[in-house]
């Protein structure tokens, strides 16, 4: 069940997953892209760690709100406006109703669709975003899912965001968003939030 | 001396650039209100969403044109828009070129109606 104290265990899952891969996401960076977004989510989960240590929290809005705000203000990447964006409408749709876990990620996709106009196919993290919730509405989001929607960016050609300027060369390289992504979704998997 | 009513903000990926970008500009414009976000917080390579609220709330003018170079600069920058109650004209541009274009027409009194049909053939993004 998603609570206030769930929802910061989720993104505690989440930023230990962005510490421990820090190194993997800033290779995968550079290979396509411009080589930081392992220190670029470092630093954001890092500054959102902070933010919800202090606890306290009365609702998931109160808590998505938070952890949008540090991500936005500290990320510092293209990823910092869209993990922002994707959060606050998030935080926005839990206040709602905080316990439709699939409709708070798909209003987070929304967020991500409308700062960033990335479409299915276009080897960003909307690849991942997008099967993860037509999953968690037929409630069959699985590790499985989640790691096939990260693998298959690989052979895609990337159209938008800094691998973009490579073109047909982004192809055969993980999209370190994607991968990013998936780690939030793995996040919400073993946090037993989607548990009964 | 009083300022023009229209201000340019300047948004860069590294600080240096979006200082000299100003510094360019306010060679052509030294009448036009220029404010500048360069880099992250702790000034490495990156574009900050709070750099550019403190951009956007300094310049004088209460209308704006922004310029960026790079996409995430841009969605940065429209989350901040979204925040400010300044008009501003987040501009598709070349960069230098079309900041350089819009400060010389604002320090001239051009018409704005000008300034955004010199700048449309510059679009590049």
């Amino acid at each position: 069940m998603l609570t206030a104290e769930t929802a910061t265990d989720w993104l505690h899952r989440f930023a230990e997953k962005i510490n421990e891969n820090k190194a993997y996401l800033s290779e995968l960076d550079s290979a396509i892209g411009d080589g930081d977004h392992g220190s670029n989510m470092a630093r954001g989960v890092a500054a959102m760690e902070e933010k919800l240590a202090a606890g306290g929290f009365a609702t998931v809005q109160d808590v998505l709100k938070t952890a949008a705000m540090a991500l936005l203000g500290k990320v510092g990447g293209a990823s910092g406006p869209l993990y922002g964006s994707a959060l606050i409408a998030m935080a926005k749709q839990a206040g709602e109703n905080e316990q439709d876990v699939a409709a708070i990620v798909k209003a987070g996709l929304e967020g991500i669709q409308k700062r960033g106009k990335a479409e299915k196919g276009e080897k960003t993290m909307v690849d991942v975003w997008m099967p993860a919730c037509e999953a968690l509405a037929s409630g069959s989001l699985t590790k499985e899912t989640i790691q096939s929607a990260v693998e298959a960016t690989k052979e895609m050609k990337a159209t938008k965001g800094r691998a973009s300027y490579l073109g047909e060369r982004s192809i055969g390289h993980l999209d370190p968003g994607a991968v990013s992504s998936g780690y939030l979704f793995e996040a919400l998997l073993e946090g037993g939030i989607l548990d009964e | 001396m009083s300022k023009k009513p229209v201000g340019i903000v300047i948004v860069s990926h590294i600080p240096e650039i979006a200082a000299g970008l100003a510094t360019l500009l306010k060679e052509a414009a030294k009448d036009v209100s220029i404010t500048y976000a360069g880099g992250t917080d702790d000034g490495g390579v990156g574009t900050s969403f709070d750099k550019m609220n403190a951009a956007i709330a300094e310049n004088e003018a209460d209308d704006l044109f922004a310029f960026y170079d790079l996409g995430s600069a841009k969605m940065n920058l429209e989350m901040a828009m979204e925040m400010s109650d300044k008009y501003i004209r987040l501009m598709d541009t070349a960069f230098v070129e079309s900041a350089y274009t819009a400060a010389a027409l604002i320090q001239a009194d051009a018409e704005l109606e000008e300034i955004l049909k010199q700048l449309e053939p510059l679009k590049v993004k």
